[in-house]
């Protein structure tokens, strides 16, 4: 057996019990090989459980800067008797174990290496609390892995000290631990193995932080004043992110009073009725939510549609449908959001890939909701929302000022000929609005979801309804100018192939374009980051023979939206999907678009290329 | 429902309130409700109590869901903002609102279905919250648009128009107010615009959560023998426990009252509510008696009515969230976004 031999190049998989406190032992693993330099990517695979069930931790480690999900296990640390056996089998050929072999195993592999510490016994001779046997158990481990993979201990002392920075006497017990499983791999196991972190200057000056924290934190910077939500699986974080955020950057100074409301709904309908409310009277209001939340706020959503109100939803998806898959990642909301409600609607939609954009997009959102009086949301996922992920750091332009739209205030009412709410006087399909209580006289309206004429008064003429409805349509070709555009990369000597990709899947795609180009495929990309679709989303697909739409669900949700809205031949787009619920990786890009360019090179140019899944 | 339009003029003589304003500029657009509705009462019972209390209409924001009832928020305070949202969520809608802007007047206009039964929740949640507003359910017991169907408030063995009768019981939006904690909770009946004005004004009044059960007979279809919410039914079964009058700062209070028999207590904002006894063990301030004098006298066929209870200590949401006085919508650019230098501090924990 050759034993692998990799620098900054691998993938550790931490197999625990949920419950045991293995999270913040791991998350310290990944910041320490952080702080040395090398980007490193941490995912939690978690079941739908507070404790007992299994649960996994991957960090990829990549001096080449790929944040996606590799696939594989290069060393596992397998802390989880009930998974052990099929944790030991994922482990790549030549690649390596750490367990607690306090119970010795049976029956392992010949072809990896297996390091055994006694984590069990060195616990349970230091300490005598069964808590603390458990949880200095996981830091002890975090000290072996240094041992074993050459992690500077400095610098996870130094992360410990930070970490506990608010309760001090805990910095040495923990200190010690590290150092409990260090000294004693480094006196009983070779070290350091073939997997080797070597100090780096990879990581710059980015930032190591989830997605949805980020998007709270954008909403804070976006001026959102009122966040009403729902518990659910995975967006709680957002909403705990904001709340936060609000408590140290929102405090009235003189009376400590809070400049925001945060009020926990009793379900989607009424969070999302809040945000509404809030919207129509002049605050700029968020909800967060999963998938079971955007179908239960359907009606809600069209009323916000029709009447004009601004709103955000920030959407994290997770796999559906119905409760589906509560703890893993997918892209499968697109289309509920989109055309969200009964009746003919569209939405404004936009995609973060990282948490960077999170907060971006976060804070942008509130800016479009207000300009176009609608709902926006903001397509977050699992994958980025939950896990912490290395990013540009957070940019804000203190010259910026929030864009509250058309609103009319009581001087610009007095100078108005006139106020109709539903009046397209720019011609660009937004109208002027009011906040109630604005003036003694003027400018009141009564906002429905019944159809209505340009002053707001009940009809059902048909003529009146219809031209309302095409103004709506121009609000949306007016809206393209101002979402976030779409990301074009080409290959160096351009491509015939190109691939339309989105969110959470850009650091995978990126990756397998270096490895296709690598192999002699070129392909030109395009990043979508919003919808309604830019113009040079269609041009993008008018250039290419065939484009690649690579997303992570099972109806090539995001490529139905392409055809239905750019009236694009179905034949010219390729569907490239991963929907099982784990994050899509590099590998599965590259094998689906290099099968399908050889299909396609024996197929008669007459015949559509075949359409890909996975 | 007329088709005549209002005609603009005023009459000079019309009685003017502190504002300078006439009755005329409280009203909204005609109704078009059936002849008769009891829901016009109530319209014109809160037109009377924003007018007498000299509130500026536009400052009153009117919040509804959908339905006969919900629809007439068109028809009172032309002025004002009114938002005629979806079935059974106004008080999530109107909640929203509230958040946004802790200064305006929120008056939320119900029906029986809209709040007990597809928005049984909303409005539960609601009155456990202590959102500030008036709402007001105008319950006739019956589904009015699409013709005829019984409503949840709908009494067992009550009959239909058609005669058949109700089997399911009966929920009571009064007791449910009364557990779920709203601070001020009262009902009344359409035809008593005696009873209902002053707590209409008492209500708007109330900081906190306060709750109005207006009982309205349908006359298209509950108006009938065999209803339990018609007319005649109603005042015959009607037994107020007290006569509220309520008297705004600028009023002399007239001592005309036997000893006893009256009890004059003062809101937060400096009004009075004086309060006449008509059923003497009756006590308002009481929640848990309210409670039991509530199922006591239903149980007899009785329809309660009066001011039920009123905490006047009472706070509100916003109270509980902790926000700033300036309402939220009025918070500045500075007030609001942190800006870079503390996004570079945090950039810099994030390392």
């Amino acid at each position: 057996m050759t034993a692998m031999q990799r620098v900054n190049d691998f993938v550790v998989r931490f197999a625990n019990v949920n419950g045991s406190g293995s999270a913040s032992a791991n998350r310290l693993f990944a910041q320490s090989i952080l702080r040395m330099g090398v980007p490193a990517t941490p995912r939690n695979m978690f079941p739908s459980n507070i404790q007992g069930l299994p649960t996994w931790y991957e960090v990829r480690v990549s001096e080449a800067g790929h944040c996606g999900s590799r696939g594989g296990t290069d060393l596992m640390v397998a802390m989880n008797s009930q998974t052990f056996e099929k944790d030991v089998e994922g482990i790549e050929p030549g690649g390596y174990l750490l367990y607690d072999d306090t119970k010795p195993a049976r029956g392992l592999r010949h072809d990896i290496t297996v390091l055994g510490v006694p984590l069990t016994d060195l616990c349970n001779r230091e300490y005598s609390d069964p808590r603390q046997r458990q949880l200095f158990k996981n830091i002890v481990y975090v000290g072996a892995l240094s041992a074993l993979l050459d992690i500077e201990p400095a610098v996870i002392e130094q992360l410990i000290a930070e970490q506990f920075r608010a309760k001090e006497k805990l910095i040495p017990a923990n200190v010690k631990a590290m150092h409990l499983g260090r000294d004693w791999t480094l006196q009983n196991l070779p070290c350091p193995i073939g997997l080797r972190i070597r100090r780096s200057d990879r990581v710059g000056d980015r930032i190591f932080i989830e997605g949805n924290a980020a998007a709270g934190l954008g909403a804070v910077y976006g001026g959102a004043t009122v966040c009403a939500w729902y518990p659910i699986t995975p967006s709680t974080s957002l909403a705990e992110g904001f709340s936060r955020y609000v408590k140290r950057y929102r405090a009235e100074p003189e009376t400590g009073r809070t400049r925001a409301a945060i009020v926990q709904a009793e379900d989607e309908l009424a969070a999302i009725g809040m945000v509404i409310g809030a919207g129509w009277n002049g605050a700029r209001a968020f909800t967060t939510t999963s998938g079971p939340g955007i179908s239960l706020m359907q009606e809600f959503l069209g009323l916000a549609y029709f009447a004009e109100i601004p709103s955000v939803i920030f959407d994290v998806q997770r796999a559906g449908p119905s409760t589906g898959m509560p703890t893993r990642t997918q892209q499968c909301d697109v289309m509920a959001c989109a055309y969200a409600s009964h009746g003919d609607t569209k939405h404004v939609l936009l995609f973060p890939q990282d948490p960077h954009e999170c907060f971006t997009f976060g804070a942008q959102a509130f800016d479009l909701a207000d300009r176009l009086q609608t709902p926006v949301f903001v397509m977050l996922d699992l994958d980025i929302g939950m896990n912490d992920r290395l990013c540009a750091p957070f940019a804000w332009d203190d010259s910026r000022r929030m864009d509250r739209g058309k609103v009319m205030s009581a001087e610009d009412l007095d100078a108005a000929r006139d106020f109709g709410r539903y009046r397209d006087s720019d011609g660009d399909g937004i109208t002027h609005r009011t906040y109630p209580g604005t003036h003694p006289t003027k400018g009141a309206f009564f906002t429905r979801g019944t159809s209505r004429d340009e002053y707001a008064r009940y009809t059902e003429d048909g003529a009146i309804y219809q031209h309302n409805m095409e103004r709506l349509l121009r609000k949306f070709e007016t809206a393209k100018q101002m979402v976030p555009c779409p990301i074009r990369r080409d290959a160096p000597e351009g491509a015939r192939y190109g691939a339309i990709y989105y969110g959470s899947t850009a650091p995978a795609m990126d990756e397998a374009v270096e490895i296709l180009d690598e192999d002699g495929i070129a392909l030109d990309t395009l990043r979508i980051r919003a919808f309604p679709f830019h113009d040079d989303v269609l041009r993008f697909v008018a250039e290419h023979d065939r484009v690649f739409v690579v997303e992570q669900n099972r109806d090539a949700q995001l490529r139905t939206l392409l055809v239905n809205e750019g009236e694009i031949d179905p034949a010219r787009l390729l569907r490239v999907l991963h929907y099982d619920g784990t994050p899509i990786t590099a590998r599965l890009i590259v094998a689906a678009i290099a099968q399908a360019i050889s299909d396609a090179k024996i197929v008669p140019l007459r015949k559509p290329a075949p359409k890909v899944a996975s | 429902m007329t088709f005549l339009p209002k005609p603009t003029l005023h009459h000079p003589d019309l009685p003017t309130n502190a504002l300078g304003l006439t009755r005329r500029d409280y009203e909204g657009a005609v109704s078009t409700l059936c002849a008769g509705c009891g829901h016009d009462s109530i319209s014109a019972a809160i037109l009377r109590a924003v007018f007498e209390l000299d509130i500026p209409p536009h400052r009153v924001a009117k919040m509804s869901g959908i339905g006969c009832s919900s629809k007439t928020p068109t028809y009172f305070l032309g002025t004002a903002h009114g938002f005629n949202s979806v079935h059974g969520r106004m008080p999530s809608v109107a909640t929203g609102a509230n958040l946004a802007n802790r200064d305006l007047i929120y008056l939320g206009v119900s029906g029986d279905g809209d709040s007990a039964s597809i928005g049984l929740g909303q409005f539960a949640h609601a009155m456990r919250r202590g959102v500030n507003m008036t709402y007001i359910v105008e319950n006739n017991g019956v589904y009015g648009l699409t013709k005829g169907q019984f409503s949840a408030t709908s009494d067992k063995g009550a009959t239909s128009k058609k005669g058949v009768a109700n089997a399911d019981s009966a929920i009571d939006l009064v007791g449910l107010a009364l557990q779920l904690g709203a601070t001020f909770v009262g009902r009344s009946f359409s035809g008593d615009k005696t009873q209902l004005v002053p707590l209409i004004k008492a209500a708007l009044r109330h900081k906190g959560a306060a709750f109005i059960d207006c009982i309205s007979p349908c006359v298209q279809f509950n108006n009938h023998v065999g209803s339990t919410k018609s007319f005649d039914y109603v005042r015959e079964h009607n037994e107020a426990v007290n006569m509220l009058d309520f008297i705004s700062g600028r009023e002399e209070i007239v001592t005309d009252y036997e000893p006893g028999s009256v009890e004059i207590v003062a809101q937060h904002d400096g009004t009075l509510l004086k309060l006449r006894k008509l059923a003497a063990d009756y006590d308002p301030h009481d929640r848990v008696s309210a409670l039991g004098y509530l199922q006591t006298h239903s149980a007899r066929g009785e329809i309660v009515t009066g001011l039920l209870y009123v905490d006047l200590d009472a706070e509100d949401l916003h109270d509980h969230l902790g926000t700033v006085a300036t309402p939220l919508n009025a918070l500045t650019e500075a007030e609001l976004c942190p800006g870079s230098a503390a996004l570079a501090k945090l950039n810099a924990s994030l390392r």
